[in-house]
């Protein structure tokens, strides 16, 4: 399998000498390409950073991240923005919608910083609309919609470009249960029928067991790893649970 | 502690307050600027009549501030009320740690306090330097002579400037602390957390809504333009006025509905970069920023009305001195007073002499002192009023301008004489037979009247002599010197058919046999102080010379160029200030969701690009409307103010729009920066 993500002794260090603090210490792991994969672990155990640092929001103190066999970490300015609206797709806890525009619009925005033309936009988020169920409301406001509607129209918008990877921050974390496990099919749906590479952060144990593979961070260093394989959702779900036990009380809020 | 606190404060959000900071401290210096001018104009070597305007100028420069201190106050408090609103979360946290509101009140005492010493210690400083400027302007207006330069302060204005603006900040301070202490806790600590509602409008709603203003407006146009001559009493001016502003009101309400739908439709520039984005943003905001936009465009329409009228009437009012006074001298005399006219038996026998004799008695020697000396008579007679000459024409006018006197006696001017006075004026010779006659003028409202009897060729009678008009207009000339345009009417006549004609007046026109113009102001002293000659009482002779009018027109001008510049200057700053202060302080929304179009990876630039468009959109939208009034606007002006000429109106435009460029274009930059650097990533 070709590698999309290929992360080499990451680190990242916060504060001054005499006071420092490792959120990342030396990491490395790859991702494939079609792969879901899950990062779990506790508040502050650094999986946001990292998640930060593979998309270029922040920089890592050394170490290497490549996406597609391009070092991202070397990158800088408008080539850094270029990486970001071409390779990368977004999904945030807080949707980080465009509260003026409507929902098509916000999905569109994603295409029409890269100069596509109208026509073609029109097409394209008329499919995703589609794939991801959304066709009733891209004429709505974000402030209209439901928690779970907006965190779909994230991911449209994500996904509009075709990225090479999908960048999903706790993206279950301010939605209902209801909406969590709608918005988690369909994640599966563009896994596995439309072969997007997913990346997602969560500290759930319910979300993360839609992941082929979950990667556990305990402060800054990879503690364990599962893989699903033939597991059926629900004994993956218990192995992760074992896993979260294994790790602390702090996990424990799990569905 | 608290003290600490508000300086740690004000350095903080220092960012936030540039703009505050600059807009008082330009408010502060101007202020001192122009009550400075009277402390200039003591110090400058002018004639006794130049200073009377001059202390008129001051007076009503001293009441203009009054006006001009509410203006600012209102701004200062409406600035200072947006930024205490993006502070409410600060707010939230003190009290949420237990500070009492009255500490936080005191905090802000503190601030006001800091802010206020500042602005006025800088204010003053700058004013005070470009005040020096200001004396070579006011010097230059009066036509005063600089000697040497003098650094002037002026304490009397700067106690005047300390004075108010302590008053106004005392309001800001004593608003504060009213507002905190009626805030509640959990709307400071929710404040940011608001969600906007975008609500579009209907757009066949706002499609009726705009014709309907659009052609409200045109009426409103039309009333000060074409059908200006219905304007008969002032308070009719108020309908246009009114119409205008409530029309500006809804064209910003709908315009803002059907640009977005518009450019909505042309789907290829709306889903082109950050188009879809910035469009958004403008009628996201317009929806609540509609009644300030109208507020701010009809200031600007002031504004731009007030400079380039004070200008251009200033610069009119010189250049038409050139024409309108061509001689040195003019000196005239009612003749003929009948018995019955309760005037005293001396004047009535001086009113039988010419001119020149009562001058001769007045001991003033005409031969020594004038040269080009003519002398002629004006005639009137009750027989012919206004109202007879204008034949049948009368019956409509009477009709559609009521107001006139049309009962006024016509004057008239015998042939030759005219001619003569021509030569000497440099005005066109005419020529009349003997059943001809012509009317000279030159008020554009009064040639309009004339003209349309002339068009007839109504005949008038004058001792039983039957006269027709030469031409079918009347002739542009002039009689009586003046600073404007003031001939309503005078009738050039064959020579012989006024023999028998009651005369109404004699005038005396002459230069003055002098080579330098400190003998021709020796000569002028001379004149004028026959006054206190014995004979003086016994004529009412009456003089007006070429520098009198001089020096009454060059005060008049600076008079109205320098309230026009303050009123001018104070309205365009406030109106750019609270469009840049709402720029500003909806910098914080834009801070997230500029935050956000970076994280999914738009170019600085093209962030930058919608960052100025927005902005500019906001302050072009209202100028460009203000600017569509101003046309109409200034027309209107010129029509009222038409003696005083327009041809210097261009010249005024110009310099109004570079004053605009300025100060609007500086306002705009400063808000470009700032919000530029407020989005800026940490």
């Amino acid at each position: 399998m070709e590698s999309i993500l290929k992360i080499y002794n990451v680190e990242k260090y916060y504060g001054s000498r005499s006071s420092l603090t490792k959120a990342i210490d030396n990491i490395s792991f790859e991702v494939d390409k079609g792969e879901f994969v899950a990062i779990m672990g506790a508040s502050g155990s650094g999986k946001t950073t990292l998640l930060n640092c593979i998309s270029t929001i922040d920089r890592v103190t050394s170490g290497h991240i490549f996406v597609g066999g391009e070092d991202i970490t070397k990158l800088k300015g408008n080539s850094l923005n270029k990486f970001r609206r071409e390779e990368l797709g977004f999904i945030f806890q807080d949707f980080n919608l465009l509260d003026t525009l409507t929902a098509y619009e916000n999905i569109a925005l994603a295409l029409s910083i890269q100069n596509v033309s109208a026509s073609e936009i029109a097409r394209r988020v008329d499919k995703v609309a589609k794939e991801l169920d959304i066709k009733d409301v891209l004429k709505k406001y974000p402030y209209q919609m439901s928690g779970g509607q907006k965190q779909r129209v994230a991911s449209a918008r994500a996904i509009i470009t075709n990225p090479k990877l999908v960048l999903a921050d706790e993206p279950t974390g301010a939605l209902d249960s209801k909406s969590a496990k709608m918005l988690l099919e369909r994640f599966d749906y563009l896994n596995k029928e439309l072969e997007a590479t997913i990346l997602m952060v969560t500290h759930d144990a319910f979300t993360a067991s839609y992941a082929s593979r979950v990667i556990f961070i305990k402060d800054g260093k990879i503690f364990n790893e599962l893989h699903k394989g033939d597991d059926s959702r629900k004994e993956f779900f218990d192995k992760i649970i074992d896993v979260v036990t294994l790790l602390g009380g702090d996990l424990s809020d799990a569905l | 502690m608290l003290f600490k606190l508000s300086i740690k404060n004000i350095a903080r959000s220092m960012k936030d307050y540039t703009i505050y900071f600059f807009t008082l401290i330009l408010g502060v210096a101007i202020f001192y600027i122009f009550n400075a001018i009277e402390s200039q104009t003591v110090m400058m070597n002018v004639s006794s009549s130049t200073y009377e305007i001059i202390d008129l100028m001051n007076s009503m420069l001293s009441g203009v501030s009054v006006f001009v201190a509410f203006i600012l106050g209102f701004l200062i408090i409406y600035a200072n009320r947006f930024l205490m609103k993006r502070r409410n979360k600060e707010f939230g946290i003190y009290l949420t740690l237990g500070m009492s509101k009255r500490k936080i009140s005191l905090i802000l005492f503190f601030e006001t306090l800091i802010v206020g010493c500042i602005s006025l210690v800088v204010g003053l400083v700058l004013g005070t330097a470009l005040s020096q400027v200001m004396s070579l302007l006011v010097a230059n207006m009066f036509e005063a002579k600089m000697t040497e330069f003098e650094f002037v302060f002026s304490s009397s204005a700067c106690i005047k400037t300390l004075i108010y603006f302590s008053v106004m900040y005392i309001l800001v301070m004593i608003f504060n602390t009213y507002n905190v202490s009626r805030c509640k806790l959990i709307d400071l600590l929710n404040a940011n957390k608001k969600s906007e509602k975008v609500k579009l409008k209907n757009p066949w709603l706002c499609v009726i809504v705009f014709i309907v203003s659009v052609s409200a407006l045109g009426y409103a146009y039309w009333c000060v333009t074409g059908g200006v001559t219905d304007m008969q009493t002032a308070d009719k001016i108020l309908i246009p006025i009114a119409l205008g502003a409530v029309s500006t009101f809804f064209i910003f309400w709908s315009l803002s509905g059907l640009l977005l739908k518009l450019f909505m439709s042309m789907k290829n520039v709306y889903y082109k970069g950050l188009n879809s984005f910035t469009l958004r943003q403008f009628s996201s905001k317009i929806n609540t920023t509609v009644f300030s936009m109208t507020i701010i465009c009809l200031m600007l329409f002031f504004t731009i009305c007030v400079l380039s009228g004070a200008i251009s009437i200033r610069n009119s009012m010189t250049s038409n001195l050139k024409t309108l006074a061509p001689v040195d001298i003019q000196l005239d005399k009612t003749m003929d007073i009948s018995a019955d006219s309760g005037y005293s038996p001396e004047i009535i026998d001086d009113s039988k002499i010419s001119v020149s004799e009562t001058l001769d008695r007045l001991g003033f020697d005409t031969d020594k002192y004038f040269k080009d000396v003519i002398e002629f008579d004006l005639y009137a007679s009750n027989d012919i009023l206004i109202k007879n000459t204008l034949g049948s024409v009368y019956d409509e006018l009477v009709k559609e301008f009521p107001y006139l006197y049309y009962d006024d006696a016509e004057t008239f001017i015998k042939e030759s004489d005219y001619n003569k006075l021509a030569k000497l004026y440099g005005l066109d010779p005419v020529y009349v037979d003997d059943d001809e006659y012509i009317i000279i003028s030159d008020v554009d409202f009064w040639t309009d009247i004339r003209n349309r009897s002339l068009e007839k060729g109504t005949p008038i009678t004058i001792n039983e002599v039957s006269l027709t008009p030469k031409y079918n207009e009347c002739v542009n000339g002039f009689v009586y010197m003046s600073s404007n345009h003031i001939n309503t009417g005078i009738f050039v006549v064959p020579d012989n058919v006024l023999n028998n004609m009651p005369r109404e007046s004699e005038i005396l026109v002459a230069n003055y046999k002098a080579n330098t113009d400190e003998e021709k102001q020796e000569i002028e002293n001379m004149i004028l102080a026959t006054e206190n000659s014995p004979y003086a009482q016994n004529t009412d002779i009456e003089a007006s010379s070429k520098i009198s009018l001089y020096e009454s027109s060059i005060g008049l001008g600076a008079m109205i160029t320098f309230i026009g510049l303050y009123l001018g200057i104070i309205f365009l700053i406030a109106s750019a200030a609270i469009l840049a202060l709402k720029e500003l302080s909806e910098s914080t929304d834009n801070k997230e969701r500029f935050k956000m179009l970076r994280k999914i990876g738009t170019d600085e630039r093209m962030l930058n690009k919608a960052l100025f468009r927005q902005i500019g959109i906001f302050f072009l939208f209202p100028l460009v409307l203000a600017i569509i009034h101003s046309i109409f606007g200034i027309k209107f002006c010129v029509y009222i103010l038409q003696t005083f000429g327009k041809e210097e109106l261009i010249k005024s435009i110009i310099m109004t729009a570079g004053i605009i460029v300025f100060i609007y274009g500086g306002y705009f930059l400063i808000t470009y920066l700032c919000s530029k650097n407020i989005i800026k990533e940490r």
